[in-house]
């Protein structure tokens, strides 16, 4: 069963069409690479998918609702999370503090109750720092907690992100490059990590330029260029589409 | 080493809930007026905190909090001279209505940027003392204000004196600290300080940044709107020029010259904007050059304020094991 649909998926910015009339679907449980050149639109369909922009057209539907005009954080709620591209932790704050930041959403204390510290409030609020704890040693970070983010590797912050994300508690997880940075050891990780996210039963979508990992990684692949979906199939018969090695290497 | 501190902070605190009872002993001549000048620091002290929720939690440019404050001032005059409300009963009212107040100004403004914004609250601080002193509804007396407003009573106990005062206001601060230091350790203050260090990430992470970007200028505001009624117990008369956009300057600068974000700096600097030029009485028209001078070393040398905000420290819930 299709968890995300994309259908006629349009977004332009000004007279430039960053994604055309883009339609896949995203089956629940499976893990799923989105690929293609540099400017092919990859990120602009994940900023579509989690409400940053909103498509020209074209309707993305999540567990059969549609998101399209909805808050980014509603979507978030609703159960999808996403990690950026370009790294966007809060540098400055201990890295359980980053990770309290996806619990938010599953909080309810509001000013009063933290005023008063009523006991539900205190409860939940240590339930929030053994999830974000949880979600830590999920990724192999526990031992870094109270440092800052910003002291982290380049690596080790990308698996912060990650589990920043998984507080939030979603069913469909976005990764935007989670390998960019990382070297061959962390990737096998991640590689690792993607697998225990689907042992969890969190479906996942990624970009991803490193292809021993989307190889290895994803069961689907669906391939953008210039804004156009031009290929979508299991990995290996995408590797073998000509269109998609004339994408990736150009013709004579 | 830490008991040694906690101690001198006991003695301190002690010293100071004390300072109407021994002022009376080493300046017999003006006690009264040194008290005042506490008192006026301790206004000042709960408005700076208020705004600090704005523009340092929250990191929203707010230089028009005179406006809420002013909105609660009247708030309450008006509700004590023509309804009769006793001043402390109308406090809580006064908050509510510059929380409303404050909403309906920053709901259609509260996505702009930093600057923009400022200059916004900037006009609304201007507009709001032009409307009083134009008399707009026929209720805020127009450029003379509101005179006779009647003394605070608490359980029958008459607050005249500024030594009364002194409790009365420094009550409040103590409670507005302990309040919002609560609420730095929540939910609530940590979404505010996600939202300020990268709103993208915090909507991203499921937080409701408009949301939290309109309940911290509401909360600000309504605290301003009750520092407004206490000020009007206080003084018993107020006019529009006591909300001028200098007062909303002064603020500012308290927050920003104490230490963006840290209570005990911004307590200190109300103590050196507020009193010290007090103090300096003698040489009146040098005062504000210096104090100029010294904001100016100060942004150069020592951005983050005086006292710079400390990190949040948690109490970490050990875990059987760590995963890989």
């Amino acid at each position: 069963m299709a968890i995300l649909e994309l259908n006629g998926v349009t977004k332009t910015f000004g007279g430039l069409t960053a994604v055309g009339d883009v339609s896949f679907k995203v089956d629940e449980g499976s893990v799923v690479g989105l690929i293609g050149p540099n400017g092919a639109g990859k990120t602009t369909v994940f900023n579509l998918i989690t409400g940053n922009y909103v498509p020209n057209a074209g309707s993305i539907l999540f567990e059969g609702r549609e998101l399209s005009g909805m808050a980014t954080n509603k979507i978030v709620s609703s159960g999808i999370a996403r990690t950026f591209q370009t790294i966007r932790l809060f540098q400055k704050m201990s890295v359980v503090e980053n990770v309290l930041a996806g619990c938010h959403c599953r909080m309810k204390a509001g000013i009063f109750s933290a005023m008063l510290r009523t006991p539900s409030q205190r409860r939940e609020e240590l339930e929030a720092l053994q999830l974000a704890m949880r979600e830590l040693s999920f990724v192999g970070l526990a031992h870094q907690a109270e440092n800052l983010a910003a002291n982290l590797s380049y690596g080790n912050q990308r698996l912060l992100e990650i589990a920043r994300a998984l507080a939030t508690g979603p069913k469909l997880l976005i990764l935007d490059e989670p390998a960019g940075g990382m070297n061959p050891q962390e990737t096998d990780q991640l590689v690792a990590l993607i697998g225990r996210l689907k042992e969890r039963g969190i479906t996942v979508l990624l970009i991803e330029h490193d292809m021993s990992l989307v190889m290895r990684a994803c069961e689907e692949l669906v391939v953008l260029e210039y804004g156009i979906k031009i290929a979508e199939g299991k990995p290996d018969a995408v590797k073998a589409d000509p269109r998609v090695i004339e994408a990736y290497l150009g013709t004579d | 080493m830490m008991t040694r501190k906690r101690g001198l902070a006991v003695i301190g605190i002690i010293l100071f809930a004390t300072f109407p009872l021994w002022m009376k002993y080493v300046r017999p001549d003006d006690a009264r007026y040194w008290v005042d000048v506490i008192n006026n620091v301790g206004l000042y002290a709960i408005l700076a905190l208020s705004l600090t929720v704005i523009l340092c939690d929250a990191g929203m440019y707010n230089m028009g909090h005179a406006a809420f404050y002013a909105v609660g001032a009247y708030t309450g005059a008006i509700l004590n001279t023509q309804l009769g409300v006793p001043i402390l009963l109308a406090l809580p009212v006064a908050g509510i209505t510059a929380g409303i107040f404050s909403a309906i100004i920053a709901r259609p403004v509260i996505h702009l940027r930093g600057d923009y914004l400022l200059i916004v609250t900037v006009g609304v601080g201007e507009i709001l003392r032009i409307a009083l002193i134009n008399d707009v509804f026929g209720i805020t007396g127009g450029p003379n204000g509101i005179f006779g407003i009647a003394r605070p009573e608490l359980f029958g106990f008459k607050i005249k004196r500024p030594d009364h005062f002194f409790y009365l206001i420094w009550g409040f601060a103590a409670l507005t600290l302990f309040l919002f230091n609560r609420l730095k350790q929540s939910r609530f203050g940590r979404a505010l300080d996600y939202l300020r260090e990268d709103a993208v990430a915090a909507e991203g992470s499921g937080i409701n940044t408009d949301r939290y970007r309109l309940l911290a200028f509401l909360l600000g505001a309504t605290w301003a709107g009750m520092t407004g009624s206490l000020f009007a117990a206080k003084m018993t008369i107020i006019s529009p020029e006591s909300f001028s956009f200098w007062e909303s300057v002064v603020i500012f600068m308290i927050v920003i010259l104490g230490g963006s974000g840290n209570m005990a700096g911004v307590l200190l600097g109300t103590f050196i904007v507020i009193a010290l030029p007090e103090v300096f009485r003698d040489f009146a028209s040098a005062r504000m050059l210096i104090f100029g001078l010294a904001m100016m070393v100060m942004m150069v040398f020592r951005t983050q304020g005086l006292l710079p905000p400390k990190p949040r420290k948690f109490i970490l819930p050990k875990l059987a094991e760590e995963g890989d």
